[in-house]
């Protein structure tokens, strides 16, 4: 088995070789051990976009807009590096989309950074994929498969706002029960606690 | 009294921190520390009349295991080599995680000797192999076999039986990654594996020759003498892999660098130290005499620095004896300060290092301290500004700016990984091919190209999008904010210049390895001893903290 301190070295090496800067390179080689590690098919991809990635012109999204369309496939590296240190602002669109990536799992832990980097999490769909990004703790989806991805013709990123997944009541239901570990002060004890003797006015 | 931390932009020049010497905080005695309360055994020993065969070692608490594996085989003189290039040796070893099964047993026998072309699996943790040193080995077993001791001088010149050739970790050729063990407490401290590994391969290299001799003449034959295999240790030849280990991993080197920092400075800070205090330290220091005076080399350059610390040590053993009195307040400031008037690098550090003796309530905590998650500070604060930055450059990297790279000897080399062995080698940019390909390690020039980039840049403008079109200075943004928040991250020197000294780097690592006798081959590798003057397994349960010292050569 090829442990995944080998895939990042291999990556970093990989990616700085076919034309990418080695700071670059870093974040691929890191990303792609990310993808393994939550058991999504990095290498292959990668592997498979190398291969044709001198040949083939793929068009960069510089700054991103809430509307990012291209006629030519957008690399997923550099537009994801660029999400990622732009992620901040872009998160104030709320929502984007991205016509015509190429190979868009490479995408996906540059997303799942950025998540934990502006403290959000990011809902990601392409056809009928889905990822959720829980900053960048753990990827939830419903795409289980090993297969590579060639391209995305449309992919939606939305910037969830930080809420509650339940209720106030649930919540306050919750917290009665754990009012049960508590234990009745006695007036003694009251007036003996911390700021006793004092008055608003010292 | 407040002392202050060393200033990194002096300590961290490359002729400084190739001085640094073993102290309390190494490794290899750091390791024997923690380990000295586990169960040692020898649970196999198959060894042919010749020594070839296997055998495994092991240290086992409660219900943890470490067991090393070794594979000792049979090569031809010719064949022996400690070149990263060799494809056989006298020994393999790997360290499993757990009580090896008959299944892994015949496994890591086909894979370990192969070494880098073999695969291991997440159920090792470290490899390694080792030749035998020819220069005594053959003389010991035929002086055992004999029923005699070998000759202490012959042994003493050498220091080891066995020299190690590399030790690889941390996911190598399908080792376990870190991940998988960075919360074992007892190996909370870095490369506490390789420590184990070469330290009960060096059991094995007794435990070898006194079996060889044993077949040869079963007879006559007696066991190489404890006291003799206590001052004998595993020898090391280190080349330029090493070097770059240190520019990669920034935050382990500033925590290492911390460790010792924050040791001396508490020491420092000792207004009164007790008579016990004082005994330690004037009697290690004493005792660690012999480590430089039996310190033997061919190198011009090492020789020269020997020299060197031979002549400030006597000095500073007369400044003791004539001219001080412990009874001073703050005596370990008062020596540091004159160290730093008095004598070379080599000395100051050899000074901080005795220093640390007596002062195990100092050291020992910091010896937790000494890892590192480099993954946590790897994104780059995008938010930040170029003012920040700038401000970053200019406090932090100094030095560094002052550097002139349009001068060809600020350039004159670069470093890269070799083809046929995927090592990392230095060579001349103006003679060799291949500077195109070279690696990400030219800090100070890169650095600098960032400095004169930001220089037109909007105070204002965000990191983030500063790099939409400057991802060809990425990695050394990404530097400038570690080094922002770790002081001792960044060597504060020119890694590509002429004047470069490699063996400078691995020196520095070598000696948080707990390494002595320092012997360079060249400028490019050397051979070192790690574990000279040691306990034996079987002494772990009580044993000298100050062994280091103990050697008989």
């Amino acid at each position: 088995m090829i442990s995944f301190s080998e895939i990042e070295t291999t990556i970093k090496r990989a990616t700085r070789s076919v034309g990418f800067s080695w700071g670059i390179a870093e974040e691929v080689g890191k990303n792609i051990r990310l993808l393994e590690m939550f058991g999504l098919p990095g290498v292959k991809n990668i592997n498979q976009y190398f291969k044709i990635y001198n040949a083939e012109k793929f068009e960069d999204i510089n700054v991103f807009s809430k509307s990012n369309i291209s006629k030519k496939h957008y690399c997923p590296i550099k537009a994801g590096v660029n999400f990622f240190d732009q992620s901040s602002t872009i998160s104030d669109f709320g929502q984007l989309e991205i016509i015509n990536l190429a190979f868009p799992l490479l995408f996906i832990p540059f997303a799942s950074r950025a998540s934990e980097i502006i403290g959000k999490r990011i809902f990601l769909k392409m056809e009928n994929k889905e990822f959720l990004f829980n900053f960048n703790q753990s990827i939830y989806s419903n795409y289980l498969s090993g297969d590579i991805v060639e391209k995305s013709e449309k992919m939606n990123l939305q910037f969830l706002e930080n809420k509650n997944s339940f209720s106030e009541s649930e919540w306050s239901e919750l917290y009665k029960i754990s009012e049960n570990t508590f234990v009745e002060e006695s007036e003694e004890s009251k007036q003996k606690a911390a700021g006793a003797g004092l008055t608003d006015n010292d | 009294m407040n002392i202050q931390l060393r200033d990194p932009k002096n300590l961290m020049k490359l002729s400084k921190l190739g001085s640094f010497h073993q102290s309390k905080l190494s490794f290899l005695r750091s390791f024997l520390n923690e380990f000295k309360d586990w169960e040692y055994k020898r649970d196999l020993f198959e060894l042919n009349e010749k020594g070839y065969g296997r055998a495994v070692y092991s240290f086992s608490k409660e219900k943890k295991t470490y067991s090393l594996v070794c594979f000792a085989n049979e090569i031809s003189d010719e064949e022996r080599s400690d070149r990263v290039i060799a494809t056989k040796w006298d020994a393999a070893f790997a360290l499993h995680d757990g009580i090896p099964t008959k299944e892994d047993l015949e496994r890591l026998a086909f894979n370990v000797p192969m070494q880098e072309v073999g695969r291991l699996s997440y159920k090792e943790l470290t490899l390694s192999r080792a030749n035998k040193s020819v220069r005594i080995f053959d003389h010991v077993v035929d002086s055992l076999s004999k029923g005699n001791q070998p000759n202490i001088e012959l042994i003493s010149k050498v220091g080891y039986l066995y020299r190690t050739t590399a030790v690889y970790g941390s996911g190598k050729f399908g080792l376990a990654d870190r991940f998988r063990i960075k919360n074992r407490e007892e190996i909370y401290g870095p490369f506490r594996l390789e420590m184990m590994l070469v330290y009960l391969v060096r059991q094995f290299t007794f435990d070898q020759v006194n079996h060889i001799a044993r077949q040869k003449n079963p007879n006559t034959a007696v066991e190489l003498d404890l006291n003799i295999c206590r001052n004998l240790g595993i020898g090391n030849s280190t080349g330029l892999g090493m070097a770059p280990f240190i520019v990669n991993h920034p935050i382990l080197l500033n925590n290492w660098i911390l460790a010792r920092e924050t040791a001396l400075k508490k020491i420092r800070e000792i207004e009164s130290a007790t008579k016990e205090e004082l005994n330690i330290f004037k009697q290690c220091l004493v005792r660690s005499l012999k480590n430089v005076t039996n310190w033997n080399t061919d190198s011009k350059f090492q020789n020269k620095k020997i020299r060197q610390l031979t002549e400030d040590l006597e000095k500073f053993i007369k400044f003791l004896n004539e001219d001080f009195s412990f009874e001073n307040t703050f005596p370990f400031n008062k020596i540091y300060i004159w160290a730093e008037e008095n004598v070379g690098d080599e000395c100051i550090e050899y000074i901080v290092s005795m220093m640390m003796e007596p002062y195990d309530k100092i050291v020992n905590p910091l010896t937790h301290k000494m890892s590192s998650e480099e993954d946590q500070h790897f994104n780059i604060p995008i938010n930040r500004t170029i003012e920040d930055l700038r401000n970053i450059l200019e406090k932090k990297y100094s030095e560094i700016l002052k550097i002139d790279f349009k001068k060809k000897e600020n350039n004159q080399n670069f470093w890269f990984i070799s083809k046929n062995k995927e090592e990392p080698r230095v060579a001349d940019r103006y003679e060799i091919n291949g500077s195109e390909l070279e690696q990400p390690l030219a800090i100070a020039r890169d650095i600098k190209k960032l400095y004169e980039t930001i220089f037109t840049q909007k105070n204002s403008l965000k990191i983030g999008k500063f790099l939409t079109n400057n991802n060809n200075l990425r990695h050394v943004v990404r530097r400038a904010f570690i080094t922002e928040k770790f002081p001792y991250a960044e060597i504060q020197d020119n890694t590509i210049g002429s004047q470069l000294v490699p063996i400078d780097m691995l020196r520095l690592k070598l000696s948080f390895f707990g390494a002595i006798k320092f012997d360079p081959k060249s400028d490019k590798w050397l051979r070192i001893c790690m574990f000279q003057g040691a306990p034996l397994p079987t002494d772990l349960k009580s044993f000298d903290n100050h062994w280091i010292y103990n050697s008989i050569n």
